[in-house]
């Protein structure tokens, strides 16, 4: 294979340098660089992009790729194959595994089994306590050193305030960021949807909002008091915004995201007990979902993550209550937001690839998000206009609990660059 | 009038047509009067099999189904949560699916998970009848206090109906709603704030928490059992203390007009909910909501086989 690639004619995005305009983009050793010799283009495997996108690849800050855990849902091969299918390069996979990321040895197992099978950038997550129960630190220290970027309670929220706090603090000295999911669970028990108008209609146990924001605000003060990194995962609601805004008007060092899921669908969708649907945190209303894409567009919300979490057809093919919680994503997360936000909202491509790359790349400090020379060649190629249909037998993750299943999305990845490497099958013409 | 009726299965009231729902009054109507006679229906179900799956514990709608079958000359085979496979592992799909490949005809569900009905008529092609999923629907049950009340008042359109009790998690209470919402009536829910949250209110109905407010209008109240299994601790402070402020008792009867009826589906906590001596009153329907619930069910069993099988909708008495 040639050690040099040519992606021509195609509009780069390169949020990080302000780059929005057709340009060829150029790939040797693995790396960006300005240009090839003509000895170089000659030998070079070219990749015609006309009329194509050509941006940094996509980053994720909240993946499940099922490893170590139960095969039949995900493994690092199926996971990762999955994500460059949707135009990811890098993934921050989250700790809640079976057995935890709590310890040193877990997180060099995930390690070596990454080096062996993914083909996508895998960056792991520590638990931030032990067990994830919430009682007791994990040892941050020896996760950092066995490969975890960052801590996350991601699948058990930490009720404990004062767990929190020193778990902030500590996390802080080792300069790593929290990934936190805001949930009071003593107001969640049991709960299934979103509390309102369709809770009440379906017989669902609802899910009040308030247990999300009254945790962001816990968390957003601990953040200050600590000047710990805070990323808050997955923010669902209006009232979580709106305390996030406030916040970052205040100068507290704290970032967020939201799901694709939550940008385009709301608690009707439930209507007909679809399983898929059943998300954490749940689908809120319109009124969220409105005050989601304004905190997405004023830069209250920093950036879009997946929250892929497989799960298999035996799980899933259920009734509601007998159902776990999650998405698979990864595959579709892309589109959904170019539907949404390019296609409905009027919001620009480069603003997009910027909350789907360069941002959650920045947020973590991977090396990604960038398409500057001297960057890995990590390039995602889409078309954010052809319509496609997704199949359960066409995604390459091994669980195929996606609620797009059957469902016309506009914008499709044509390619994946990792390091320069091509990866996957792709409908793009190569010589 | 001419019968109306495009369901395979019977799930929410959501579903139906007022026509349909008509329909099944109508239907039931018939069936009453032959039992009066003394006569069987010559019915499309003779021999057939239909399976009560009861996965949750019900002795009253599992008992009237029962009856209602047998009064089709069905063949009925009950099976309880605890004698069922599901204790062993096996999945709600792979039970209904059973029963359908033992050809089974007809499949009636009680479950504790809302929405479980909707899901397996998804997942098997013979008719489904709701018997209760969670707090989501019970539509025999809503469909059988409405044939009520128009026995007891005339017609539904325009009177006024309380509902009075657990309505969060009461299945009985969502359908009633829908129910009489759909045929005309003005409704009234009422009782703890907890337990009657204000979110209702989108549903069309008035949300009241002044007893006396909720009653005195009322041609017809509703009582629903506070379900001691379905409620934290969080949500009301103690049976005395619901029955000190929202039990119907002789004194708050008389708030109610003169010619008010009183109904409860049933099981009901006497001294609880309501006194002992209003059960047994003359202004409690409660004993013909359990005799009409036999004959709607009987309806709603014949529409649906009959629909599913392309036979006439009008039974042969």
């Amino acid at each position: 294979m040639s050690a040099y690639l040519w992606i021509q004619n195609g509009h780069l995005l390169d949020p990080a340098n302000q780059i929005d305009e057709i340009q060829d983009l150029y790939v040797a050793e693995g790396r960006i660089v300005p240009q090839l010799s003509e000895a170089e283009k000659n030998s070079a495997k070219k990749l015609d992009a006309q009329g194509l996108m050509v941006t940094p690849g996509l980053v994720d800050l909240n993946a499940r790729l099922g490893y170590p855990g139960p095969s039949h849902r995900e493994t690092i091969a199926t996971g990762t194959q999955a994500a460059a299918a949707g135009g990811f390069t890098s993934l921050l996979c989250m700790p809640d595994t079976s057995p935890l990321c709590d310890n040193a040895g877990t997180l060099q197992q995930l390690v070596d089994k990454v080096i062996r099978d993914a083909c996508v950038r895998v960056y792991p997550t520590g638990c931030l306590t032990k067990g994830l129960d919430g009682v007791a630190l994990a040892p941050s220290g020896q996760l950092q050193a066995a490969g975890a970027v960052a801590l996350s309670d991601s699948g058990a929220p930490t009720q404990n305030n004062e767990i929190m706090r020193r778990a902030l603090e500590y996390a802080h000295m080792f300069d790593m960021p929290v990934l936190a999911q805001s949930q009071d669970s003593s107001m969640t028990d049991q709960a299934m949807m979103h509390e309102g108008e369709w809770s009440l209609r379906l017989g669902l146990k609802g899910w009040p909002k308030v247990a999300e924001s009254i945790m962001v605000a816990r968390n957003v003060i601990l953040a200050e008091l600590t000047q710990a990194h805070v990323h808050l995962q997955n923010i669902s609601s209006a009232a979580s915004v709106e305390i996030l805004r406030r916040a970052k008007a205040r100068g507290i060092q704290v970032s967020a995201e939201l799901s694709p899921q939550h940008l385009a669908l709301t608690d009707a969708a439930l209507r007909t007990y679809d399983t898929n649907l059943k998300l954490l945190p749940p689908l809120g209303d319109e009124n969220d979902r409105r005050a989601l894409i304004e905190g997405l567009k004023d830069g209250t919300l920093d950036c879009i993550a997946s929250g892929h979490s497989p799960f298999s057809s035996h799980e899933k093919d259920c009734e509601f209550a007998a159902a776990p919680f999650g998405v698979a994503s990864l595959e579709t997360c892309l589109s959904v937001a170019l539907e949404i936000l390019y296609h409905q909202e009027g919001c620009s491509l480069i603003q997009i690839i910027n909350w789907l790359s360069t941002k959650p790349a920045k947020i973590c400090r991977l090396p990604g998000g960038s398409l500057a020379v001297g960057m890995p060649a990590d390039i995602c190629v889409f078309d954010p206009n052809e319509k496609w249909v997704p199949q359960a037998d066409q995604l390459q993750s091994k669980s195929k609990n996606s609620p797009w299943i059957g469902k016309t999305l506009r914008g499709k990845v044509k390619a994946c660059i990792v390091g320069g490497k091509q990866i996957g099958l792709t409908s793009t013409h190569t010589s | 009038m001419a019968l109306t009726w495009k369901q395979k299965d019977l799930i929410e009231i959501g579903a139906l047509s007022c026509d349909e729902m008509n329909t099944i009054f109508s239907v039931a109507r018939q069936f009453k009067a032959s039992a009066q006679h003394g006569s069987l229906p010559k019915s499309l179900l003779a021999g057939r099999t239909l399976v009560n799956l009861f996965l949750e514990p019900s002795t009253r709608t599992r008992l009237a189904f029962e009856v209602a079958a047998k009064k089709l000359q069905a063949e009925v085979i009950t099976i309880s949560g605890a004698s069922s496979s599901l204790t062993k592992g096996e999945s709600l799909r792979d039970t209904a699916q059973n029963m359908a490949a033992l050809q089974a005809d007809m499949i009636i569900m009680r479950h504790s998970a809302s929405g479980a009905p909707n899901y397996l008529s998804q997942v098997v092609d013979i008719p489904i009848i709701n018997g209760g999923d969670g707090a989501h629907a019970h539509p025999t049950q809503a469909l059988l206090d409405a044939f009520t009340l128009i026995e007891q008042l005339g017609n539904i359109q325009g009177k006024k109906i309380t509902i009075l009790g657990d309505i969060l998690y009461s299945r009985v209470a969502r359908s009633n709603m829908e129910c009489l919402l759909k045929l005309g009536a003005e409704v009234t829910i009422a009782g703890p704030s907890t337990l009657v949250p204000q979110g209702f209110a989108a549903l069309g109905v008035r949300v009241c928490y002044d007893l006396r407010a909720a009653l005195q209008d009322a041609d017809a109240v509703m009582l629903l059992r506070i379900q001691h299994e379905r409620q934290a601790a969080t949500h009301f402070p103690s049976i005395g203390e619901y029955t000190s402020m929202f039990g119907l008792n002789q004194e708050r009867a008389q708030w109610l007009k003169p010619d008010a009826i009183i109904m409860h589906p049933g099981p009901i906590n006497r001294g609880v909910e309501i006194d002992s001596e209003l059960a047994d009153s003359n202004r409690s329907v409660i004993l013909q909501q359990v005799t009409n619930g036999i004959m709607v069910r009987m309806a709603c069993i014949h529409l649906c086989y009959a629909y599913h099988n392309g036979l006439p909708l009008q039974p042969e008495l």
